[in-house]
């Protein structure tokens, strides 16, 4: 389950983050955040849920002021001139586990964000305070970049701040600047179905609007049931990825190769051929043909479950004395 | 000394092999007799392979029987030692400059796997981030990340973990390791350096400090977590014969600092689709096979950018037959075509011209998809953590079993 806001609060108490707290009714704008906060000496931010055609998502949070041009962003970190899109609203429940409107740095706090990348303008670091939303919509508050960086640093993000005005060109030569921020870990969770949000039309196109039109319920809608596999770059024959050291599995898998020759092997014409030697004659074949692939898949067997030692062993707890 | 020669003059007249850049005589393919003459390495011959064979009681490697890694220093040294039960240890490692890796990528690191399993050897695999940032100018966090994104497509090329070590220099360079690199770096001149590698006044200290870093994973008192108190132990360095001249200059310095010089087996250059005179270039995805291309796309590029020594019209082939000297199919095919006697088959029809060269795309495009799918299904079954495990600095009591 997600974070609460007051969950959050008691951990930037815990972490001792200065910060301030202001309660107002919800709002679903920068421009409506603004009439309850704007006056209270710190600067409003913006903040974007991204995904690109990878299913891999970002959080961009900027001053309000700040230009972020997605097209330019989006080849800075690699993905061609249009590979950055807005998240679909599912996503923004499923992975943040924040409502609609409230995109904020802090939702990288939960487990499900795990790897979405986030990226910071680096004009927060010149303001006294940046106002943010603590995972809800009914209250801002308003702290500086130093306990931002507490923050993340202590769910183990590194935090790390761009200009996200620049825009460098990208080419042969000059490899994307931004290229470290798109995560290298396929997403842990089910890719949400890619039908567009029920009924609503997002503006988050447009730069301004941080989020969607106001005729929206605060809360985001849970997409139905079914988890559907990662969507991988189309393949024609589709194989399924190796199973961790299930020995079970591994063996099946082992049998079934060997079988499949062996049916293949054995013929009306290779029983004419071979007659009473055709045991040994189809022993020889599989074994040569088969070899090979069987000893690869050990190794991976064996590299797996090498692996579950070597993590289990990372985390052990010596004997108490 | 083996000899080394003046870099401005290669670029001349002659062809021009080194770590960075490799290129032909105008419009001519790469004379591998003349390397060896220049680098002044050993050819690889038959007695060779059938040695091999003998000590390692299996069928010699493919890329060993089509001569795909054809020169070498000092390996018969490495195999006189295996013979009196002294072992030795392999040594090869990649550049990460991109994520894309295609298949001539993947030699290298195919037939190490070979010499892995067939002589029972521990290995070690450097990945040369620092090289990359400063080569490519890579920012440091990017090259890091290409470098463990790299070591998985590596890794599913079947390493046993009991057995080996890989690691990037970002993470380990530091402690006997670069007491090494300090030792290596004092014997050799700026001069020599320079002639070496043709660095000039304008490139950084940065590279021009670089070559150490290479040359030290020759030394098993680099790796006290694995090679403590074994000195004595021989490396055998499998790569491209473009890295030859770093494993020179390890050469020289070796016996200076009183270890054994590291032999060397080295391999042919992986030519383009587009023929040997193409170049293979990250930014021409046509130019080469890649890891992750998709069954339609290694048919697509087969088909239409194979450059082939077919005649331009059936008749004309039928009467003349294929010009297997161009062919990249065939080329390719013996590259990966385990089949010896295959292989022969279809080099004599086709070169007789009673084979056609749809029927010798066909059958590539077969073999190259079995490749590439069994790198995949490996690939897929490869997580950050077995990386993590790969990359940890811990002893591999198993590495001679």
């Amino acid at each position: 389950m997600g974070y609460s806001k007051d969950q959050l609060l008691a951990l930037l108490k815990e972490l001792q983050i200065k910060f301030s707290q202001y309660e107002h009714p919800v709002v679903l704008t920068v421009e409506a955040q603004a009439k309850y906060v704007g006056n209270t000496g710190g600067v409003l931010s913006k903040n974007l849920f991204m995904k690109d055609k990878k299913h891999r998502y970002y959080v961009v949070s900027a001053l309000a002021d700040t230009k972020v041009d997605l097209k330019v962003l989006s080849q800075r970190l690699g993905l061609g001139k249009g590979g950055l899109r807005m998240a679909p609203e599912e996503a923004l429940g499923e992975i943040l586990q924040v409502p609609l409107g409230c995109v904020t740095p802090f939702a990288v706090v939960n487990e499900s964000a795990r790897h979405v990348s986030l990226l910071l303008d680096q004009e927060f670091k010149s303001q006294e305070c940046c106002i943010f939303h603590p995972l809800s919509n009914d209250m801002s508050i308003s702290l500086n970049t130093q306990g931002l960086d507490k923050f993340l640093k202590s769910i183990g993000r590194n935090p790390s701040y761009i200009d996200l005005e620049a825009n460098p060109s990208v080419g042969k030569d000059q490899p994307p600047d931004l290229a470290a921020f798109v995560p290298s870990d396929s997403p842990v969770l089910s890719v949400l179905p890619e039908k567009a949000p029920s009924s609503q039309d997002s503006t988050g196109k447009s730069v301004g609007a941080a989020t969607n039109s106001a005729a929206v319920t605060a809360k985001a809608v849970k997409p139905s049931g079914n988890a559907q596999n990662v969507k991988e770059k189309p393949v024609d024959s589709v194989q399924p990825s190796i199973p961790a050291a299930d020995a079970g599995k591994f063996v099946e898998e082992l049998l079934d190769r060997a079988s499949a020759l062996l049916l293949s092997e054995i013929s009306e014409d290779s029983i004419k051929q071979h007659d009473g030697q055709l045991g040994v004659e189809v022993a020889n074949n599989i074994k040569k043909c088969v070899r090979e692939d069987l000893k690869n898949l050990a190794t991976i067997f064996k590299n797996t479950a090498y692996t579950e030692g070597f993590y289990a062993g990372t985390r052990y707890q010596p004997k108490r004395l | 000394m083996e000899k080394i020669e003046d870099k401005n003059q290669q670029q001349e007249e002659e062809q021009v092999v080194n770590p960075w850049e490799v290129s032909a005589k105008e419009g001519g393919k790469i004379d591998y007799d003349k390397l060896i003459d220049k680098f002044g390495c050993q050819r690889l011959d038959q007695s060779f392979v059938d040695r091999v064979q003998r000590l390692t009681s299996r069928p010699p490697h493919v890329f060993l029987r089509r001569g795909v890694f054809f020169a070498h220093r000092d390996f018969n040294d490495i195999l006189d030692a295996y013979e009196r039960g002294e072992k030795f240890y392999l040594y090869t490692g990649r550049g990460p400059s991109s994520e894309a890796l295609h298949l001539g990528h993947l030699i290298p690191f195919m037939f190490t796997k070979y010499l892995q399993d067939a002589f029972k050897v521990p290995l070690v695999i450097q990945l040369t981030d620092d090289e990359k940032c400063m080569w490519k100018n890579l920012s440091v966090e990017e090259s890091q990340r290409l470098a463990r994104e790299n070591a998985k497509d590596i890794i599913a090329c079947g390493f046993d973990i009991s057995k080996t070590f890989i690691f990037s220099d970002f993470d380990y360079v530091g402690g006997a390791f670069y007491k090494n690199m300090v030792k290596v770096a004092k014997c050799v001149t700026y001069n020599k350096v320079v002639g070496i590698f043709g660095f000039t006044g304008e490139d950084h200290i940065g590279k021009v400090s670089f070559p150490p870093v290479q040359a030290v994973p020759s030394f098993p008192s680099s790796f006290p977590h694995l090679f403590s108190g074994k000195d004595n132990l021989r490396c055998l360095i499998p790569c491209a014969i473009d890295q030859d001249p770093y494993f020179r200059m390890t050469r020289d310095v070796a016996p200076r600092i009183g270890y054994h010089k590291p032999a060397l087996i080295e391999s042919l250059f992986f030519p383009a689709l587009q023929g040997e005179t193409g170049k293979m270039s990250a930014s021409d995805p046509n130019s080469a096979i890649y890891v992750t291309d998709s069954v339609k796309d290694i048919k697509h590029k087969v088909n239409k950018h194979a450059f082939t020594g077919g005649q331009e019209s059936i008749e004309k082939h039928r009467q003349y037959g294929a010009n297997l000297e161009v062919d990249i199919p065939i080329k390719y095919l013996n590259f990966f075509l385990e089949d010896d006697a295959e292989l022969e088959h279809i080099k004599k029809e086709y070169g007789a011209g009673r084979m056609l060269t749809g029927e010798v795309k066909k059958r590539l495009t077969e073999v190259l998809t079995q490749l590439v799918e069994r790198h995949r299904r490996a690939r897929a079954a490869v997580t950050d953590e077995m990386v993590d495990a790969f990359m940890a600095v811990r002893p591999l009591p198993s590495m001679f079993d």
